[in-house]
């Protein structure tokens, strides 16, 4: 065993970089269960939006084009999403379970011919001056774009839920979508575009495990990220800031055990491996013993299919 | 028909299998509180919604001003001048007063500036609100209140009322009336819609009377009886149901020291209930909506088990017994809520009568259905409640609020019970299904079922219970007998104005 | 524009179409998809949905069928009743392992003895670990409320971090020169599951599929607890009114469904796939969750839906061996499949009319 070679500014370094993507998808499947709709398809974004972003990317050269890519890749999933639940009142719960089916399907098709090719590298912006602060200039400002958009946008979307007329309509076509569609406002419409955002988010996120994290494409490289995202929506109570620490949370579960296993840490790796997914299930089952305090966060249309009847 | 603010003429809209509103027309003139009298389903709700642009006539025109007024949603509506408070309320318990206004506003000024208009004009028309509450932490008074401070705010012309005076207490009612007397005499039209007869009687100037979809009359409601204007309402004389006295008989049911939190976060907790009922009588627990009836009905039905010693039937303690076992014995519910709790509303009659009937009817044998028994008690269901379906493998959600209401009191009733309790029997039902089913209350009860009736209709209590007990913020009154008993004592064991004065309004 | 219209009551023949209506659907977009992919749409469809019944080597094929069926169904099955109560083991596959490894484990720990009870004791054992696996969501359910879907999930991880330490350190086969994977059944004759008809792709598996189909069927149709599994679903607030104990239903729901899904681990693991490997699951336990709608929760139709879905398995094989079709075009019509169900489900519960929606 050889602690020693943890470094620990490169450890808080990669714990950042290892929570973005669930930051992404997360910060966007809040939006979605805002606006009362559970989308369990967040997987099935996530990895399409990999797989189309990684595509785009080599095609181009071009990590930016990748980026969008990914983004509209996980937004067109998200729509069919949309089309079924909102105008074909499908069920959430298994049409967001045929997403993410549907999703693992398509991306090993669309990326079967593109298994062991390096993505175009990206460049990392050393923010002037911030940089170069000691110790937390090498944590936080020297990151690729991606790293501080996912933090900008979690802030976004707090800052658009808390104080504008848009976000309160959003909020209460979740919390009750007959009192919102009395009072004129146009639930589907609303809902669709909140789908939107998030398979955007998750597609983005996809996308930064297969164009930043690793950086290549196999198949199913997700591996339940877009899983522990919804499980993080839940931890955050349904509030944006803290799927900040949420993300930071898992981001450092999964990079410490990542560490423990290169420095040959005296614990099988069988149990390593399985650290942050025992550790979402910990963390769902702190949160939800409390029931009152979920019931509380928890969009009251959650989940509810809306159709105007009369 | 001069200076009306709104004319309707020739309103129609059918929905499937039904025709809402058939060739409807009347006026509102500034200043006029205007009543529109009907019966569930007589088509008062769809014709304040194509008021208020939430549903479109299929034929026929509306005038504001003299202007033609074909309003294609609640926004039009509201910046034409039509403000609406719903009868179940457009609120969200999760937000806070503050916000639940500004979403019924078209232009709301910024949050700070809105609570300090929220409290002024709050003030103003003695409702006084806390901007930034919690609207599930509010009383159903309490949210009225958001909802007309919402309408007052946007200065309406036309404000519309979908029966209002259903979750207030008598002396609430009182101070409803002087705001809205205030309104009209500062020239708001009122649309003021009810099936209560009496509070049309002092409140309104004009009324046009809806049944079945059609206008069937119009008055100046004051000087007509109430009797005239039910039957003008109902279309036919209505029995009132009768009774036979008798001699109340041994204690049943005996609750002592219930107290029970609710399992909705914004529900409300039972504290301290204590209730004795005797075989043979009618037990009538009034309230407002919202002060511990769901909670009250789970704890006696078994869903929401609790203390043993809490409920004894019979001098036997049940209060930790689920649903089946409590039926075993004999103590058997109805809740309010008809679909979805209930009944299934997409299982079948039969599939319904086995929900509540499999112990006592004995439908299933060491745990394998009978459905030809089951179908048989459904059958016997229908036939004797006269339940109007095609036959007993129809879906519940197909059949109307008041046949499905008879098929599940039937249900209970059919079962010999020991105890029913029964929660809000004829909410939404037309008359004549409710005076059916007030009648198979009191025959059960005659018969020597003790009735427990918990119900928000005043008028429905005074009918049929013996004695009268009042919920209030989950704590049960005294029961006091029915007789004799006045409005203002009922309204004071049902919380008063809940601390307003209508003091503040200076008329 | 159209608009949909709440029909009083399901309609059931459209119940019954909507499965086919979809795999119709799926046949034309697939074909597509395949033509897209420079693949014959026509032959495509052909190599997966006829000629594995009807074909030139239909006889090597329709063996197959029951091999891929027998798991699809058993672990549907068991899904389909939690389903129906909206209880949500999606993590089927979990449990499908678990009950793998548990039944193997009990098996190889006796080799090479031979007696009659091993594979009986395995059957347990693999039923048992299944179980238990799906025990752990059903009581985080039931004592903390804590969402099934996502714990059942994570437990799928968590199951194949385990399978991959089994295979190369407990369970691996001494003999096997150091590579990973466990001693194959078939040298153990005891704890083999043997074929019981070779041509027919008959194997114990397939005959405990075949008992879990009539014992759905008996359950939902004629049983007490069928009824208060469909009431659950149906109305959750009916169903305590009812009498119906939540949380007791949670676990017998998730009790069944983890031990079927084991149970069909452990007739793979210990029949068709041979071994413990890393990879020897096959995702059954995902498409066992499109089997159960396509079978529209109801146990005969699972039957029906976990044949048709076992083709769409053979069939592909087959088109990826003659027409070079990749493997993942299978997948994605797979899921495709489930796609066009949920889509056309509408059908059975609202009236299509033309004309505008109201002001929503």
């Amino acid at each position: 065993m050889d602690l020693s070679s943890i470094n620990p500014l490169v450890l808080l370094a990669s714990i950042m970089v290892a929570s973005t993507p669930i930051m992404l998808a997360a910060i966007g499947e809040l939006v979605v269960e805002k606006a009362g709709v559970l989308n369990l398809g967040v997987e099935g974004m996530m990895i399409t939006g990999a797989v189309c972003g990684f595509v785009v990317a080599v095609e181009t050269g071009s990590p930016t084009l990748g980026f969008a890519g990914a983004a509209l890749g996980g937004a067109v999933l998200a729509l069919l999403f949309a089309l079924l639940t909102q105008f074909l009142l499908a069920n959430q719960t298994a049409t967001g379970l045929a997403l993410t089916l549907f999703g693992l399907g398509l991306s090993s098709l669309i990326g079967q011919n593109y298994v062991g090719i390096k993505a175009p590298p990206i460049a990392t912006i050393r923010l002037p001056v911030l940089s170069d602060i000691p110790v937390i200039g090498p944590i936080a400002f020297r990151h690729d774009l991606m790293v501080y958009v996912s933090i900008a946008l979690v802030g976004a979307v707090w800052a658009v839920l808390k104080y504008t007329r848009f976000g309160l309509i959003l909020r209460a076509v979740g919390e009750n979508h007959d009192a919102a569609h009395a009072l004129g406002y146009k639930v589907v419409p609303i809902r669709v575009a909140a789908i939107v955002f998030g398979g955007a988010c998750a597609g983005l996120g996809g996308a930064y495990i297969s164009l930043i994290r690793v950086p290549q494409w196999t198949q199913g490289m997700t591996a339940g990220a877009g899983w522990i995202a919804l499980a993080i929506v839940v931890f955050a109570s349904w509030r944006a800031w803290r799927v900040l620490l949420g993300a930071y949370l898992f981001g450092g579960v999964t990079v410490l055990q990542l560490n423990l296993q290169a420095a040959g840490v005296n614990i099988p790796v069988v149990y390593l491996s399985m650290l942050p997914y025992l550790v979402t299930i910990l963390v769902l089952v702190i949160m939800s013993a409390n029931r009152s305090r979920t019931a509380l966060g928890a969009p009251g249309a959650l989940g509810r299919t809306f159709h105007a009847s009369q | 028909m001069r200076g009306a603010l709104l004319a309707v003429d020739g309103i129609t809209k059918a929905y499937p299998g039904v025709i809402a509103n058939d060739h409807v027309s009347f006026s509102v003139a500034p200043g006029e509180v205007h009543a529109l009298l009907g019966e569930n389903g007589a088509g008062k709700s769809t014709l304040v919604k194509m008021i208020y642009g939430l549903v479109r006539p299929d034929a026929g025109a509306m005038q504001w001003n003299g202007a033609p007024y074909a309003p294609a949603s609640p926004h039009v509506a509201r910046q034409t001048g039509v403000a609406m408070v719903f009868q179940h309320f457009s609120l969200f318990e999760a937000l806070n007063v503050a916000e639940n206004v500004a979403l019924g506003m078209e232009n709301p000024p910024a949050m700070r500036e809105l609570a300090g208009r929220i409290r002024t004009v709050s003030e103003r028309y003695g409702l006084p609100l806390d901007p930034n509450r919690l609207v599930g932490e509010l009383s159903a008074g309490e949210r009225q209140r958001v909802e007309i401070i919402r309408c007052l705010l946007q200065e309406p012309r036309l404000l519309i009322m979908d029966e209002p005076t259903s979750v207030l207490t008598p002396q609430e009612v009182e101070i409803l009336f002087e705001t809205l007397k205030k309104l009209s005499t500062e020239g708001t039209a009122i649309l003021y819609i009810s099936h209560k007869l009496e509070e049309i009687r002092t409140l309104c100037d004009e009324a046009t009377i809806l049944r079945q979809g059609k206008v069937v009359g119009t008055c100046e409601p004051a000087r007509k009886s109430a009797r005239d204007l039910a039957e003008m309402m109902v279309g036919q004389a209505l029995n009132i149901p009768t009774r036979q006295t008798g001699e109340p008989g041994e204690v049943v049911l005996e609750i002592t020291g219930l107290s029970l939190a609710s399992e909705n976060p914004f529900g409300t907790a039972l504290t301290d209930v204590n209730l004795t009922v005797r075989a043979g009588e009618v037990i009538g627990i009034g309230g407002v909506a919202g002060n511990g009836q769901d909670e009250l009905l789970g704890a006696l039905s078994g869903e929401l088990p609790g203390v043993p010693t809490a409920i004894r039937l019979k001098g036997q303690d049940i209060g930790h017994l689920g649903p089946g076992q409590r039926r075993a014995l004999g103590l058997l519910a109805a809740p309010e809520e008809r679909l979805g709790h209930a009944a299934a509303p997409d299982m079948s009659l039969t599939e319904n009568a086995a929900l509540t009937g499999t112990v006592r009817e004995r439908l299933a044998d060491r745990g394998f259905m009978n459905w030809r028994r089951a179908r048989s008690f459904a059958e016997a269901i229908i036939a004797d409640f006269d339940v109007r379906t095609p036959g007993p493998e129809n879906a519940a959600r197909a059949l109307s609020g008041g046949n499905l209401q008879k098929f599940v009191i039937g249900r209970e009733v059919l079962q010999r019970p020991e105890v029913l309790v029964v929660n809000q029997p004829t909410w939404g039902v037309d008359a004549s299904a409710a005076a059916d089913i007030r009648q198979a209350l009191l025959d059960l009860a005659h018969k020597g079922t003790a009735v427990v009736c918990i119900s928000q209709d005043l008028d429905e209590l005074m009918e049929i219970s013996d004695r009268f007990a009042a919920l209030n913020e989950g704590r049960l009154s005294a029961p006091r007998p029915t007789k004799g008993l006045s409005v203002e004592e009922i309204g004071l064991m049902m919380g008063g104005a809940h601390g307003l004065e209508a003091a503040h309004v200076p008329a | 524009m159209f608009r949909l219209e709440k029909r009083p009551a399901p309609s059931r023949a459209w119940t019954a179409a909507t499965p086919v209506l979809a795999v119709l659907l799926t046949m034309l977009a697939g074909g597509a998809l395949f033509a897209f992919l420079g693949t014959d749409p026509v032959a495509a469809i052909r190599t997966i949905f006829w000629d594995p019944i009807f074909g030139e080597f239909a006889f090597y094929y329709r063996g197959q069928l029951l091999v891929k069926a027998a798991p699809l169904i058993l672990i549907a099955i068991g899904l389909s009743l939690g389903f129906r109560a909206g209880i949500w083991n999606i993590g089927a596959e979990g449990q499908y392992i678990i009950g793998a490894i548990s039944g193997a484990a009990l098996g190889l720990a006796f080799y090479p003895t031979e007696n009659r009870l091993i594979f009986p004791a395995m059957v347990i054992a693999g039923a048992f670990g299944g179980w238990a696996w799906a025990m752990i969501p059903a009581i985080l359910r039931t004592r903390f409320n804590t969402n099934e879907i996502l714990v059942s999930l994570m437990l799928v991880y968590v199951a194949e971090a385990i399978l991959a330490s089994v295979s190369s350190g407990l369970l691996r086969n001494p003999d096997g020169m150091g590579f990973p994977g466990s001693r194959n059944f078939s040298d153990y004759p005891a704890a083999h599951n043997d074929f019981l008809i070779e041509s027919a792709g008959v194997h114990w598996g397939v005959i405990a599929a075949l008992i879990a189909v009539v014992f759905g069927h008996v359950l939902l149709n004629r049983h007490l607890l069928g009824f208060h599994i469909r009431l659950t679903g149906q109305a959750p607030r009916a169903a305590r009114f009812a009498g119906v104990n939540p949380s007791l239903l949670v676990v017998v729901c998730l009790g069944i469904s983890g031990a079927l899904a084991g149970l069909a681990g452990l007739f793979e693991v210990s029949g068709p796939a041979g071994q413990i490997s890393i990879d020897f699951n096959s995702n059954y336990g995902f498409t066992a969750i499109i089997v159960a709608f396509l079978g529209r929760l109801n146990p005969i139709g699972v039957m029906l839906a976990g044949l048709l879905m076992a083709l769409t398995y053979v069939g592909g094989d087959a088109a990826a061996s003659t027409l070079g079709l990749p493997a993942a075009a299978i997948q994605l019509l797979q899921g495709m499949l489930l796609f066009f169900l949920l889509a056309v489900d509408v059908l059975s519960n609202y009236r299509i009319r033309p004309g505008k929606r109201e002001a929503a």
